[in-house]
């Protein structure tokens, strides 16, 4: 019943805190400094970090990042705003500062807080220069002047502020599992952090943070209908090599296809180069 | 008497059965289930061979491949208007089926004409050589996951 339970949380933490505000930390500003972008490298950054999934109009090209996406919930419905290179409508005028600081800390250039339906929560464990990367390839991609549409959300879910009690307790930039050799390390930084694989595979708790405990072990379709798998070594027998084929096609051992947010997935995994989709692997193998 | 307790059963099982029909799918749901899933299983057997192929895992052979691509176009082109009975997305157990299939009929039949195609084009070429293979092979996986996609759910 209850979809996207973190909405729900932050409502009871932020009645619980009598609107305490907790104010958004966006990035120093000297995060970026001696850094040089590479969007060539950037440009599979992004298709591990999959932006395209939710930023592109579903019947839209990928590389259109107009946004319009809806992801319906029970306590509203949240579109994905345009991050097209347009400078009105689009993040074009941003600065790259202000864009690490969305991706990498949730704080808009304004100061507000956003919402975990932006998987910043993920993100906030990517290195600085794979996301400045990342945004340097960004601003390559076409301007779209297709207005963002707001948030259709209901009170008190629409108030920001409360989500500055909500990341106090969620937003986590310490890894989960070990990486004892550069495969798994690699393999680390895809699945944690610009994979963002555990938002869709890991259970929430009550207040729709991501249980740790059950890392990968599935969980219910934010979306509604059927289960998001587990892909832990206990639920998945597939070799190395069956996964990363996977990500690279599509198809199971078995020549099903990939279906639902998954295929989304596989857009953005099919264009990582072998060794990224082997690194993949090696490290949900090597999960408990 | 053993006469009697035998009707007695017999009847008992006769009610029970209704109950548990009443409750689930009618005979002609369950076996439009049953059908389209079989035949999605059938696709994913004469895929077999050809993703293996494709992706290097067995030695190409033109026999097996142009067999199979033939047989994966020909399911694909029969009609399948009677695999939508309705009362039979994924609310219902045992279904993967997304309610979209119904409400966004045009849709689907755009996908699945997708799929017709690009089995079609794959059939015509299975046989000349496994680059030829590769290359037709594509299209027909990514016709798969488009529907795949939109129109089916996750697993329960
Ligand atoms: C799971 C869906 C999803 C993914 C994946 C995602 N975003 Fe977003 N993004 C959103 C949503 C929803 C918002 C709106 C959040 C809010 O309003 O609080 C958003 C907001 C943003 C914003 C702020 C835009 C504005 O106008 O304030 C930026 C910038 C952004 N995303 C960039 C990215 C980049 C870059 C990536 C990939 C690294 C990415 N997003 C991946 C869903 C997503
Ligand atoms: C036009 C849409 C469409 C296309 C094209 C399509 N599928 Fe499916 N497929 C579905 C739907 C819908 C289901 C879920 C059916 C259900 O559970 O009622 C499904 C289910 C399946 C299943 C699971 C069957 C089971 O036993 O539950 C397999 C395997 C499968 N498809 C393989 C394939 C392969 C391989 C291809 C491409 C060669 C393909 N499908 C193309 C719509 C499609
Ligand atoms: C937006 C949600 C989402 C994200 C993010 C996501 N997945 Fe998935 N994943 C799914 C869904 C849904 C399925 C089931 C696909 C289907 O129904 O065919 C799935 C299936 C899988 C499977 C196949 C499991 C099986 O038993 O068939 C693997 C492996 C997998 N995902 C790995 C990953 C990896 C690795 C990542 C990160 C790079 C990832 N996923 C990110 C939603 C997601």
């Amino acid at each position: 019943m209850a979809r996207w339970p973190w909405i729900a949380g932050l409502a009871v933490l932020a009645i619980g805190a009598g609107w305490f505000v907790t104010r958004p930390a966006p990035l120093p500003a000297t995060a970026l400094d001696g850094i040089t972008p590479d969007a060539a490298r950037g440009a599979v950054t992004f298709a591990a970090a999959g932006c395209a999934s939710c930023h592109s109009a579903a019947d839209g090209p990928r590389e259109v990042l107009a946004g319009g996406r809806a992801f319906v919930t029970d306590y509203g419905t949240f579109h994905a705003p345009n991050i097209s290179s347009d400078p009105v409508q689009g993040v074009g005028g941003w600065s790259d500062l202000e864009l690490a600081s969305a991706i990498l800390r949730g704080v808009s250039p304004d100061g507000a807080h956003y919402y975990p339906a932006f998987p910043y929560t993920s993100y906030v464990k990517a290195d600085v220069q794979d996301v400045a990367d990342l945004i340097a390839h960004l601003r390559t991609l076409p301007a779209s002047d297709i207005p963002s549409l707001p948030h259709d959300l209901r009170f008190p879910y629409n108030i920001r502020a409360g989500l500055g009690v909500w990341k106090a307790l969620y937003l986590r930039d310490d890894w989960v599992a070990d990486a004892p050799t550069p495969e798994l390390e690699r393999g680390r930084t895809l699945v944690e952090a610009l994979g963002h694989c555990a938002e869709c595979h890991t259970p929430r708790d009550a207040l729709g943070g991501l249980d740790r405990s059950a890392w990968m072990q599935g969980a219910p379709n934010p979306s509604g209908d059927g289960r998001i798998p587990a892909i832990t070594p206990a639920a998945l027998d597939w070799s190395v090599q069956d996964i990363a084929a996977y990500l690279e096609s599509g198809f199971t051992p078995e020549f099903d296809s990939a279906g639902g947010s998954m295929a989304d997935v596989i857009h953005g995994t099919a264009l990582l180069s072998d060794e990224d989709r082997l690194a993949i692997a090696a490290y949900l193998k090597a999960l408990p | 008497m053993k006469i009697r307790t035998i009707i007695a059963v017999a009847a008992l099982g006769l009610s029970v059965t209704t109950a548990l029909a009443q409750d689930s799918l009618s005979e002609e749901q369950q076996r439009a289930l049953n059908a389209r899933q079989a035949h999605m299983g059938l696709y994913g057997f004469y895929l077999t061979p050809l993703g293996q192929m494709a992706q290097d895992r067995i030695p190409y052979d033109a026999a097996i491949a142009s067999a199979a691509a033939n047989n994966l176009a020909a399911m694909a082109a029969i009609d399948q208007a009677a695999f939508w009975v309705d009362g039979t997305d994924s609310s219902v157990e045992g279904s993967r089926a997304r309610a979209e299939i119904w409400t966004d009929a045009a849709g689907y039949a755009q996908v699945q004409q997708g799929m017709v195609e690009a089995t079609a084009a794959l059939a015509l070429v299975a046989g000349d050589g496994i680059d030829a293979l590769k290359g037709a092979f594509g299209p027909v996986g990514q016709s798969c996951g488009a529907c795949h996609q939109t129109y089916r759910a996750p697993a329960n």
